[in-house]
């Protein structure tokens, strides 16, 4: 504070000049309030450097948390941050804010753009060390900045969310600034990939801009996003509940599943965003990047023949098929707690980024159920939002029955996941391990759904239901039901019945299964397909 | 005649196709030993039969032979060891004989009997051999009788303290005094002297009496500090037999094998010759016929001791096959069809030395290996090396599963010397690729060049006296933790250099960030160390810029910055677990004695884990009451599930 009122004193100086010496006081003037000049800049630029002074910075790192440039210094490749807005101050004039004390240079978020990886991404990062990272008019304007540049050039925007919540001294027009992000965030939703990191609390209306994003990470300990805290859920509903357990990484990575992932701490989860941009394109006109690769794109891979047991009610692990497919073995797992009975997830074919999904035998049998169905169909329609092929792994055994799950509306949330499938035009490759029974079999980017390359495995079975059912239905009453299931099971519990119609395009050995999808894919990349006009499609939500 | 020979790594399967044996062979075991036999049995002309448990219905085993019968479910006792449906097997595919492998049922007499009243042939000794060898109290009496060194000791019941002195005088001293109904440990005290001698029997009789009840004690020698060496003998049902000189087992944990050797470094040709002509003497007085192994302990003054007789094929046959050169397993199915011996004593060389690794899936940082289990992601044999044999039963796509015997596979070298044969099996370690399961491959590289395993100085205490706090793994010398810490800092920066390669058409330029230096900072354990790498065109260098001494090989490479901020990162603390009980491995709950509720005292029983052929009972770490149990008995559980909770 000490320095800000230096500056005024300097400032006030030349006025104290006299008129008598006027030619001198002229030069003089201009010399002094030139070098006033640049020394302010210099200030301004040193005080928006320390944020909200050096004792804040000390309680943030005592919090186990990272400042809002220091975050930034390590999502971002060396000396490529470009700031914007740094003289920003806020406009509020009530409650005493309009001293200059209460002023900071670039408010409580630092925008700007840079490069991870030599590749542009535009960035805010909210600072908790000043106002608490609220959010005032001139921080949301500072954030609808970047992020209309972005949406301009065409590039992701990434969010490090820590901020306490609207400013509430200048009452409406925070709020209006949230909306300004969120509509934002809304037009560009499938123009350029958005990404939150939550890195502190995110609470309010503040938390529908990451849930408006692609995807939102958070950091385990240090984040939490709700609507009300603790304390409001106490006296509205009476319950007791601890910020963790209401809205902590663990309760919305494997229970909400409103977070996709969470990492270690502040510099576990930068690093890893790192690695994760390179999975994305820049926005929905790049196609997604191609990187080199040393995993050779024949490589067999004789794991896999024997992967799948031979009864057909034995569990496997679908991440083996995964790993053992993909460059590397590298899959960035998307949700990987919630909803495990199915697997979505970035990977890459012979350095081409694709999206994985898999039905996960090892989890409820890999069955669809509310959950999985929504936590697919997101993903799916991202991947077609932004170029990316999608590698979709049958092992369904169908829907879950049950009436929890009618009456939770399986039939409408079961429909997102065949409606991003059929409108996904994106290459599209199929390979059916195992299960392909009933409705889930035309869900699971089947043949009929616009696959473009489907494959089965000799293990496959594709039919409406498994061997017992289906005999207790044809044969109901009559003896013999072990014969007739042994017939059924001759008949349709192998790939033959959907080979011969056409519906998979082959039948290969497993061990062959990368060859083949990275063959395709080379072939695939020049895929043209549109769909009919529409102003937007109505998906079940 | 016309005899054609296959010579693969270092023994010969010498094939008459005039000596008829058998027209089919099944094989009643799984996994490499199984294997194994099919080898020579393809190489013989003879088919085979495989069994094999549902779960191992595509095992290798399965594959390679050329009929297979599903004999039941996953647990041995319904499968491998159930004799109904291996009969089954064998009459539905008409085997002639039967090889039993080693385990299993090998030295069942049951199995024996009942494949003799079907008129199908054993592939190893007779009936009454198995049983004779197989009883501890009846083979040493026979070794006594057939002139076989026996540990000396008192037969009887001893009477009081002064007896105990006079029977001690006349054993020689150390002796050990253990409960006659002992078990574990318990009752059981070492004398040198007559003091010590009066002293222990009255410590031993209180403890047995407190035990077991029963207080009633034994004295015999004790054997300090001994070598586990065993002879490897043929015999043929014509009264003939040999000795295949011996193997030093001596590197052992929990009474299994780990390293073994032919030949040992300790014998000299007099004792080894003694060791040879007792072990036939033994052989031949129980009438034995077929491929056994007799082993001895061996004191620091190289008197040796009968232990027992194997009176099946040893997990470590090769070594003996890579030194004399033959196929013990063509030896046991010749001899069992009724062929003599072509061999003399004197056709018996020792060619070269052999070294023996077993190959487990076990955490060697856990009580020297415990159990794991997991798909082999990744798995490849360093069998493009030369004089290196591996027998193993599994590939990659391959599952360890917590019901049969963790062993991956058995690594064998060979060499003129056993300077070569050693050298030879680092260079094999090193180049064996297993991923999926934790392995043992890193104590073994660490036994193999450890000076006292290198000079010979060995004994059965080996593992717990080199180690005495467990294995901790390797230790970095100055030079190889620089090497380490170069190698870390050079694959970031070629890992950082890659992230940045961009393909193909892109809209947005790339813009490679300037680095012609990195500062780096290598975390290794403990330890910081500040590393520089600097690129001048193609060239790049690592240089190290502090040194900080320290141990253990976790590697994170970190940017200088990155490191730096590292310091605000918070602790994570870690979950109590004092009131929290997981399983150490997986495997499966044999028994639960606790239920929620009940007060639990700090060492108390709470369950019992079973994981290949190994159980472990889970103790409290506190006295407390039970919050809740989550598994039961025959719940299958993996390594870190909860068990228990505590209160």
């Amino acid at each position: 504070m000490n320095d800000k009122q230096h500056f005024s004193e300097r400032h006030n100086r030349p006025r104290a000049v006299t008129l008598t010496l006027l030619s001198v006081a002229r030069a003089l003037c201009y010399s002094v309030s030139h070098l006033s000049v640049q020394e302010r800049i210099e200030k301004k630029r040193k005080a928006a450097l320390t944020g909200g002074g050096q004792l804040r910075i000390a309680a943030q790192h005592k919090r186990g948390k990272l400042t809002a440039r220091e975050r930034l210094e390590l999502l971002l490749d060396p000396d490529s941050f470009v700031e914007y807005d740094m003289f920003v101050e806020h406009r509020c004039s009530d409650f005493g804010m309009e001293a200059d004390h209460n002023k900071y240079p670039g408010d409580s978020v630092v925008t700007g753009q840079g490069r991870i990886n030599g590749r542009l991404v535009y960035v805010f990062s909210q600072d908790f060390t000043v106002f608490g990272g609220s959010l005032s008019g001139a921080h949301a304007q500072k954030v609808c900045k970047i992020m209309d540049q972005a949406m301009m050039v065409g590039a992701p925007v990434i969010g490090l969310n820590d901020s306490g919540g609207a400013r509430i001294q200048e009452g409406v027009e925070s709020l209006a600034g949230y909306a300004d992000i969120f509509l934002r965030n809304v037009m560009a939703s499938g123009v350029v990939p958005q990404i939150s990191l939550i890195m502190g609390p995110c609470a309010g209306g503040a938390v529908y801009s990451p849930a408006l994003t692609d995807f939102t990470f958070m950091v385990k300990d240090t984040s939490y996003l709700f609507i009300t805290g603790p304390d409001v859920v106490k006296s509205v509903t009476n319950e007791d509940v601890t910020q963790e357990e209401l809205g902590g990484a663990k309760t919305h990575t494997t229970v909400s599943g409103v977070a996709h992932r969470a990492f270690e701490n502040d510099i576990d989860a930068l690093l890893n965003l790192r690695d994760f941009f390179n999975f994305l394109p820049l926005s929905n006109k790049d196609p997604a990047p191609v990187t080199e690769c040393h995993d050779p794109r024949d490589r067999l891979v004789p794991g896999l023949d024997t992967i799948v047991p031979f009864e057909s009610t034995k569990a496997y692990d679908m991440l083996d098929i995964v790993h053992g497919i993909v460059d590397e073995r590298e899959f960035f797992e998307i949700m990987p707690n919630y909803a495990k009975n199915i697997v979505v997830g970035f990977a890459r074919m012979n350095g081409r980024t694709v999206g994985i999904v898999g039905n996960q035998p090892k989890v409820a049998s890999g069955c669809l159920d509310i959950n999985s169905s929504v936590k697919g169909a997101r993903f799916v329609r991202f991947c077609d939002a932004f170029n990316i092929p999608i590698i979709t792994f049958v092992d369904v055994p169908g829907f879950l029955p049950g009436t929890a799950q009618e009456y939770g509306g399986i039939i409408r949330h079961g429909a997102k996941l065949l409606y991003a499938f059929a409108e996904a035009t994106v290459p599209k490759i199929t390979v059916i391990t195992r299960k392909a029974y009933g409705g889930a079999y035309d869900v699971m980017s089947s043949k009929h759904l616009r696959g473009d390359v489907n494959y089965a495995w000799p293990s496959a079975e594709v039919a409406v239901m498994g061997a017992k059912g289906a005999v207790q239905i044809i044969f109901r009453g009559k003896e013999n039901q072990a014969e007739a299931e042994a017939e059924y099971v001759e008949k349709f519990a192998n790939p033959f019945p959907a080979a011969v119609r056409g519906f998979v395009d082959d039948i290969i050995q497993p061990s062959t299964t990368r060859k083949r999808i990275c063959r395709d894919l080379e072939v695939l990349a020049s895929k043209k397909q549109t769909n009919p006009w529409k102003k937007h499609a109505n998906i079940p939500l | 005649m016309q005899r054609c020979g296959v010579i693969i790594c270092r023994y010969s399967t010498v094939y008459d196709p005039n000596e008829k044996t058998f027209d089919k062979i099944l094989i009643a075991n799984r996994g490499e030993i199984a294997c194994r036999v099919i080898k020579t049995c393809k190489k013989m002309g003879i088919k085979t039969v495989a069994v094999h448990s549902d779960v191992d219905s595509s095992a290798v085993h399965v594959k390679m032979a050329d009929e297979a019968v599903c004999v039941g479910p996953a647990p041995t006792s319904k499968s491998y060891l159930n004799m109904d449906a291996i009969m089954n097997a064998i009459k539905q595919t008409g085997a002639q004989a039967v090889h039993p492998g080693y385990g299993f049922l090998s030295e069942n007499k049951e199995f024996a009997k009942r494949l003799e009243a079907e008129g199908v042939t054993f592939i190893g000794p007779d009936t009454h051999a198995i049983q004779a060898m197989g009883d501890k109290i009846e083979s040493k009496l026979i070794a006594k009788a057939a002139k076989v060194n026996t540990i000396p000791g008192f037969d009887g019941v001893v009477k009081d303290a002064e007896e105990a002195v006079k029977i001690a005088g006349e054993i020689g001293y150390p002796v050990m005094i253990k409960a006659s109904a002992g078990g574990g440990g318990k009752g059981m005290r070492i004398a040198w002297n007559d003091e010590e001698t009066r002293e222990g029997f009255r410590f031993s009789s209180q403890e047995a009496a407190s035990s077991f009840g029963d207080d009633r004690l034994l004295i015999e020698k004790f054997i300090d500090n001994p070598r586990h060496i065993e002879i490897q003998v043929l015999a043929d049902k014509h009264g003939n037999a040999l000795w295949l000189n011996e193997r030093e087992c001596s590197i052992q944990r929990r009474n299994q094998k780990v390293v073994e050797e032919a030949p040992s470094t300790f014998l000299d040709p007099d004792t080894r010759r003694a060791m040879g002509e007792q072990a036939v003497s033994l052989a031949k007085a129980v009438k034995y016929s077929s491929a056994g192994t007799v082993e001895f302990l061996v004191d620091t003054k190289k008197n040796f001791y009968f232990l027992e007789m194997n009176t099946r094929l040893q997990v470590e046959h090769p070594i003996t096959e890579c030194i004399t050169g033959l196929d013990l397993v063509q030896q046991m199915i010749l001899i069992a069809k009724g062929y003599k011996l072509q061999q003399k004593q004197s056709d018996i060389p020792i060619n070269g030395w052999a070294i023996e690794s077993r190959v487990y899936a076990e955490d060697p940082y856990k009580s020297f290996g415990l159990p794991s289990i997991g798909r082999l992601s990744q798995y490849q044999e360093p069998l493009d090396l030369p004089n290196v044999r591996v027998d193993s039963g599994i590939q990659e796509g391959s599952d360890i599963s917590i019901y049969y015997d963790p062993m991956i596979s058995k690594l064998v070298t060979y060499g003129k010397t056993r300077e070569e044969a050693l050298k030879k099996m680092e260079e094999a370690l090193d180049n064996y690729v297993i991923r999926g399961v934790t392995h043992n491959i890193p104590l073994l590289r660490e036994i193999i060049v450890h000076p006292r395993f290198v000079s010979g100085d060995i004994s059965t205490k080996f593992l717990p006296e080199v180690y005495p706090d467990g294995f901790k793994g390797h230790m970095l010398t100055a030079g190889e933790r620089r090497e380490l810490l170069a190698t870390a800092a050079a694959l970031y920066v070629a890992a950082q250099l890659r992230s940045q390669k961009f393909l193909g058409d892109l809209r947005v330029s790339i813009v490679p960030a300037e680095s012609r230096q990195w500062e780096l900072c290598v975390e290794l354990d403990q330890g910081v160390h500040m590393l520089g790498v600097s690129r001048s065109g193609n060239n790049y260098t690592v240089s190290k810029i502090v040194q900080n001494i320290t141990s253990h090989f976790k590697l994170r490479v970190l940017s200088k910055l990155a490191a730096y901020l590292s310091k605000h990162m918070p602790e994570k603390i870690p979950e109590d677990t004092s009131s929290i009980l997981r399983s150490p491995m997986p495997g499966s709950v044999v028994a639960v004695s606790v239920k929620p509720g009940d007060n639990v005292a700090e060492g108390q029983e709470i369950c019992v884990i079973e994981a290949m052929k190994m159980q472990n009972s889970m103790t409290a770490a506190k006295t407390a009451k039970v919050k809740s149990v989550h598994c039961k008995a025959g719940d299958t559980v993996g390594e870190g599930d909860l068990l228990v909770e505590l209160e």
